[in-house]
C-alpha cells in the first residue's frame, strides 16, 4: 500500500498516551502508535519491557491508568479504554482475537478441535451442523492438522498442534485485529518455524492487522511491518522492522540486535 | 391385572404415626423436656440459633426435640419459622466492647487489659469418657469470685492505636439483609459475613481448615476470642431515645493476620472477623479465617485458586438447609426424566450395534 | 407456640407476596429472563418444590382451584404433601382433573390436556440456569445471558452430535424464547417442550433455593435448541399407553415382574384416567365401571 493511500485511510487502531503503573513501578508509559488495516506491528523487549502489560491494555485484559486505545468500530472510532465491558466483550467475540501464549489459555481444553474452531461461528448464529463441521475441518486443514482429528480433545494434541488449533479457532470468523502475546513461546525450533510461516500466510492471506508481543527477534523479521522496542516500560525506538533491525539508532535496540546468536 | 399404586395420602400419614411413635422411644423411659435441653445441651441449641438465625433458646430446643436431634433438621424447623415471623425494627449495632464476658482470651499477648479469662471450656479437658456421667449425680459448686468491672478492650483497639493492624471501615448504612433480598455475585463484606454465620458449621470449619493446610496463605493469630451477653437496643422514635430490649450471649473471634507486600500501604495486620450467636466458639474462630480468606481481592493479594478464597463457591454452599435439601431432593421420584433417559440410551445402543453389525 | 391458624392465607406474610409478585410480573414482562427474588424459607425443604410453592402461594387467591402433580400423577408424595399444605394454610378447592383447575403446580411433566387462557401452569424448577453446567459461575452465566453470548450452548449440542451422533439431551431441554432468551424449562422430557410454545395458559417458573423466578405469557414463541440439519424431535417410547391406549402421551414404564416384563402406562393419570372413562381400553387394560367397552 502506498503512503498516499495510507495516509487517507482511517488507522484500525490509536494509541495515545497509554500508561499503567503498579504502585510506584512503571507497567508501561506514554505509548502512542496507529496501526492501519492489514498492518502487523512488533513489540519486543526483554521481560519486564512493559511489552506484555501494554498488550493486556490495547485488548481489554487490564484497565489502564493513562491513556486512550481508539478502534475503529463498525459505528466508527471509539475509544475502548472507556467502553462498558458488555461493548468490549462484544468486540473481543467479533472484531478481535487474542492468541495466548499457552495455548490451553485460549482453547477449552473438554471440549472436540471440531468444537473449538466451531464455537466463533456458533456465537454469531451459524446453524448447520454439517456446515459448521465443513467449516472447522477446512481450517484445521489451513493450520496443518489432520482432519481425523477434528473430534479429538486438545489435550491430546502436541504443544505445536495445540497452538495451531487456538489460532484456527481465533480466525474462523475473519476477525480485524488478532492480538497475539509470544505465539512461539514455548515452542521448540522447527515447530516454530513452521508456525510463522503459516502465520505469515494467513496475515497476508486474510489482510489482517496484528499485534505481535515477543522477545524473539526473528518472529518479528518474518512478521511484522512495523517494530516497537520497549525498556522500562518506556518506547524507546520505533520504525519499519528491517530499518531498526538493521540500523538501529537507540543503545538498547543496538544491544539487543547484536545479542542475537547468529546461526 | 395391573392397577396403578394409589394411596401416597395413607402411606404419608401412616409414616409420620411412625415417626411420632420413633421419636418417643421407649415409654418407659422418661419423656425429655425441652427445658432439659435447653439447660444441658446448651451447646447444641446454641448451634441452632445460630444458623437457624432466629435467637430463642427455648424455641431451638423445642426444634432440637422434634427433630430427633438431628440439628440441621432442627435449624430447618427454625428458619422455617423465622419467616413467619413479622418484622418490627431493627436494633442498634450491638456493643462487644461492653460484653459482659464469661471467657475472653487472646493468643497473642501474655497478658492484656481484661486479663485472660478462660471460663467454661472443653479445652483443657482430658477426652476421657466419663461414666459417672452415665450415673446421673449431683454436680459440684464450681469455686467463685466477684466479678471484675474493669473495662474489657478489644485487642484489636490497642494495635490499631499504634497504626499496627488495619482499620476497619465504619458507616452508618444499614446493611442488606440476605433474608429480604436475594444475594447476587460478586457481593460484599457484610453480606458474606451474615451468608457464613448462619452458614453450615462443619462446612465453614473446613474451608478455615483448608486455608491452613496452605490452600490460601493467610497466618492467623486468634488476637481475640470473647463470649459474654451484650444488650440489644432498639430506637424508639416515639421516645427519642434508644430502649434496651433484652440481652444475648454471642461469641465474638477476631483474627490477626500478617499482610505482605502491598501496592501501595506498609506492612500491616489485617483481620479476619467471626460473630455468632450462643457460647460457639468453633464456627466463630472457622468464620475469621473464612472471612479473612474471602478479603484477599480488597487487600491486593493474589488469587491463588484456593476453594476458601473462591466467594462464589463458599457462599453458594455454605447454607446446610439449601444443601441438604437438594441433596435429599434425589430421593423423590425422578422416573419421569429416567424414563427419557432410558429410551435415549436404549435407541444410542441400537444404533451402535447396527453400525457395528454393519461394519462386519 | 404459633397456631396453625394463625399464617396468613396461603402462608407468606402479603409483603412477601407482594414482592413475589412483582419478580414474576417482571418475569412475564422479559419471558425467558431470569428474574432474582429473595426466596423464603418454607416448610418443606429446598429442592423438594419452594419455588414452586411460593409462586404457588403469591398467586392462589380464595376462589382458585388447585391441582399439583409430581411426574404426572397426582397421588405421588411430594404432589400429595404440597395438595395438602395449601389445602390447609389457603383453605382452596383442589382437584385432579387439569381441565377444572384453576392453578396447576408441576414437577417434571406438562399435562397431555392442552390448558386454556386463564389457567396458570407452575413449574418447580431445581437449577434455573441452562449454562450451568457447562459453566458453574453465576458471574459468568449472567454476562452470557445479558450479551446474547450462547455459543457455548450450541458447543455442547455440536459435541454430542460429534460423539454420539444426535443430541444427546433427553429433558432438561433447553429453549429459545422470543428469539432472546435461552431458559431452562425445568426437568420435563423433551416429549413436553413443544407444549411450551404458543400455550394459552401463563407459565410460570419458581427456583427456591437457586432463587429465580422466570415465566413464559401466553402465546409465546420457545423454541427447542437445535442444527438445521440436526432438527429436535420430540421423542418418547415406541408404545401406545397399556391402560388407555393412547399413542401420543408419554408413558411410565412399569416392571410388572422378575423376569423383566414390562407395561407402559400414562405418566399423566388424570389423562389416563379420563380416557379410561370414556371407554378407551388399551392392550393391558380392562374396561372402566360403568363404561362401554371399545
Amino acid at each position: 500500500m502506498s503512503i498516499l493511500a495510507k495516509m487517507k485511510m482511517q488507522p484500525l487502531l490509536s494509541v495515545r498516551d497509554l500508561s499503567k503503573f503498579y504502585g510506584g513501578r512503571i507497567g508501561c508509559a506514554d505509548v502512542g502508535f496507529d496501526l492501519y488495516p492489514g498492518e502487523v506491528l512488533g513489540v519486543v523487549g526483554e521481560s519486564g519491557s512493559g511489552k506484555s502489560t501494554l498488550l493486556s491494555c490495547l485488548a481489554g485484559h487490564l484497565a489502564p491508568d493513562r491513556g486512550e486505545v481508539i478502534f475503529d468500530t463498525q459505528e466508527g472510532p471509539r475509544d475502548t479504554v472507556q467502553m462498558a465491558e458488555a461493548a468490549r466483550r462484544r468486540l473481543a467475540r467479533t472484531d478481535w482475537a487474542y492468541v495466548h501464549q499457552n495455548p490451553r489459555d485460549g482453547l477449552r481444553m473438554g471440549v472436540s478441535a471440531g468444537g473449538n474452531v466451531g464455537e466463533r461461528l456458533m456465537a454469531v448464529g451459524a446453524r448447520h451442523y454439517g456446515q459448521i463441521r465443513g467449516a472447522a475441518v477446512d481450517w484445521l486443514g489451513r493450520v496443518e492438522i489432520a482432519a481425523d482429528r477434528v473430534d479429538d480433545r486438545p489435550s491430546a494434541f502436541s504443544g505445536g498442534m495445540q497452538q495451531r488449533l487456538q489460532i484456527a479457532r481465533n480466525l474462523v470468523t475473519g476477525p480485524r485485529l488478532v492480538f497475539m502475546d509470544e505465539p512461539t513461546g514455548g515452542l521448540d525450533v522447527s515447530v516454530q518455524a513452521r508456525l510463522l510461516d503459516l502465520l505469515r500466510g494467513l496475515v497476508r492471506e486474510m489482510g489482517l492487522s496484528a499485534i505481535i508481543v515477543t522477545h524473539d527477534l526473528a518472529v518479528v523479521r518474518l512478521l511484522a511491518d512495523r517494530l516497537m522496542v520497549m525498556k522500562g516500560g518506556y518506547v524507546v525506538e520505533q520504525g519499519l522492522t528491517d530499518q531498526v533491525l538493521d540500523d538501529p539508532q537507540h543503545a538498547y535496540t543496538q544491544l539487543l540486535v547484536s545479542s542475537v546468536l547468529q546461526v | 391385572m395391573y392397577v396403578a399404586v394409589k394411596g401416597g395420602e395413607k402411606a404419608i400419614d401412616a409414616a409420620h404415626a411412625w415417626l411420632a411413635e420413633e421419636r418417643r422411644g421407649d415409654t418407659s423411659v422418661a419423656e425429655l423436656s425441652v427445658e432439659q435441653i435447653r439447660q444441658q445441651l446448651a451447646l447444641a441449641v446454641n448451634r441452632v440459633m445460630a444458623e437457624g438465625s432466629l435467637y430463642d433458646p427455648d424455641l431451638a430446643a423445642l426444634a432440637i426435640k422434634q427433630a430427633r436431634g438431628d440439628l440441621i433438621e432442627a435449624i430447618f424447623l427454625i428458619r422455617a419459622y423465622r419467616t413467619t415471623l413479622p418484622r418490627l425494627g431493627a436494633s442498634t449495632p450491638v456493643e462487644t466492647a461492653q460484653m459482659a464476658v464469661c471467657r475472653r482470651i487472646s493468643a497473642t499477648f501474655k497478658d492484656l487489659p481484661g486479663g485472660q479469662i478462660l471460663g467454661p471450656t472443653f479445652d483443657y479437658t482430658h477426652r476421657l469418657l466419663d461414666f459417672k456421667l452415665a450415673a446421673e449425680g449431683e454436680v459440684p459448686a464450681a469455686p467463685t469470685a466477684p466479678a471484675s468491672l474493669a473495662a474489657v478492650p478489644h485487642v484489636t483497639a490497642m494495635l490499631n492505636r499504634d497504626g499496627l493492624i488495619q482499620t476497619e471501615a465504619e458507616g452508618n448504612a444499614t446493611p442488606p439483609d440476605l433474608t429480604r433480598e436475594p444475594m447476587e455475585l460478586p457481593t460484599s463484606r457484610p453480606l458474606r459475613l451474615q451468608a457464613i454465620t448462619r452458614g453450615d458449621e462443619g462446612f465453614i470449619l473446613s474451608m478455615a481448615y483448608s486455608t491452613q493446610r496452605g490452600y490460601g496463605r493467610t497466618h492467623a493469630f486468634v488476637g481475640e476470642l470473647r463470649i459474654g451477653t451484650v444488650a440489644v437496643e432498639m430506637d424508639i422514635p416515639e421516645l427519642g431515645f434508644s430502649v434496651e430490649i433484652g440481652e444475648v450471649e454471642l461469641t465474638e473471634c477476631e483474627t490477626v493476620n500478617q499482610f505482605k507486600g502491598s501496592k501501595t500501604e506498609p506492612p500491616q495486620f489485617t483481620r479476619g472477623y467471626g460473630l455468632v450467636f450462643g457460647q460457639t466458639e468453633r464456627k466463630a474462630i472457622a468464620m475469621s479465617l473464612v472471612d479473612r480468606a474471602l478479603r484477599w481481592k480488597e487487600l491486593g493479594e493474589d488469587n491463588t485458586g484456593a476453594p476458601a478464597q473462591d466467594e462464589e463457591f463458599v457462599l453458594m454452599h455454605a447454607d446446610n438447609i439449601q444443601a441438604t435439601g437438594f441433596l435429599e431432593h434425589i430421593k423423590l421420584p425422578h422416573y419421569v426424566d429416567f424414563q427419557a433417559e432410558l429410551e435415549l440410551v436404549r435407541k444410542l445402543r441400537r444404533e451402535a450395534l447396527a453400525h457395528g453389525e454393519a461394519a462386519e | 407456640m404459633t397456631d396453625q391458624t394463625a399464617y396468613n392465607f396461603a402462608y407468606l406474610d402479603e409483603q412477601t407476596k407482594r414482592m413475589i409478585r412483582r419478580a414474576i410480573l417482571k418475569g412475564v414482562a422479559i419471558p425467558g429472563y431470569q428474574v432474582p427474588f429473595a426466596s423464603r424459607e418454607m416448610p418443606m425443604p429446598y429442592g423438594w418444590g419452594t419455588g414452586g410453592v411460593q409462586v404457588t402461594a403469591a398467586c392462589l387467591v380464595p376462589e382458585d382451584r388447585l391441582k399439583v402433580i409430581d411426574q404426572g400423577a397426582d397421588d405421588t408424595t411430594n404432589a400429595v404433601s404440597i395438595r395438602r399444605f395449601f389445602q390447609r394454610t389457603a383453605g382452596v378447592a383442589v382437584t385432579e382433573a387439569t381441565a377444572e383447575a384453576t392453578v396447576i403446580q408441576t414437577r417434571h411433566r406438562i399435562p397431555e390436556t392442552p390448558l386454556t387462557e386463564g389457567q396458570i401452569l407452575v413449574y418447580q424448577v431445581p437449577i434455573p440456569e441452562p449454562l450451568r453446567f457447562l459453566e458453574p459461575r453465576e458471574t459468568e452465566t449472567r454476562k452470557m445471558h445479558e450479551l446474547e453470548d450462547y455459543g457455548l450452548m450450541h458447543v455442547k449440542l455440536y459435541e454430542d452430535i460429534s460423539r454420539h451422533g444426535q443430541i444427546a439431551t433427553a429433558y432438561d431441554y433447553p429453549v429459545k424464547v422470543e428469539g432472546r432468551y435461552v431458559m431452562d424449562p425445568s426437568p420435563i422430557p423433551k416429549f413436553d417442550n413443544p407444549k411450551l410454545g404458543g400455550n394459552a395458559a401463563i407459565q410460570l417458573f419458581g427456583a427456591g433455593r437457586e432463587q429465580r423466578i422466570y415465566a413464559l405469557p401466553p402465546y409465546t414463541q420457545a423454541i427447542s435448541l437445535d442444527f438445521d440439519d440436526y432438527p429436535f424431535t420430540a421423542s418418547k417410547a415406541d408404545h401406545a399407553c397399556d391402560l388407555c391406549g393412547a399413542p401420543d402421551s408419554y408413558l411410565d414404564e412399569v416392571i410388572t415382574d422378575d423376569q423383566g416384563s414390562r407395561m407402559f402406562v400414562c405418566s399423566d393419570t388424570d389423562f389416563c384416567a379420563s380416557r379410561r372413562a370414556a371407554g378407551h381400553v388399551g392392550p393391558m387394560g380392562a374396561p372402566s365401571a360403568g363404561a362401554a367397552e371399545e
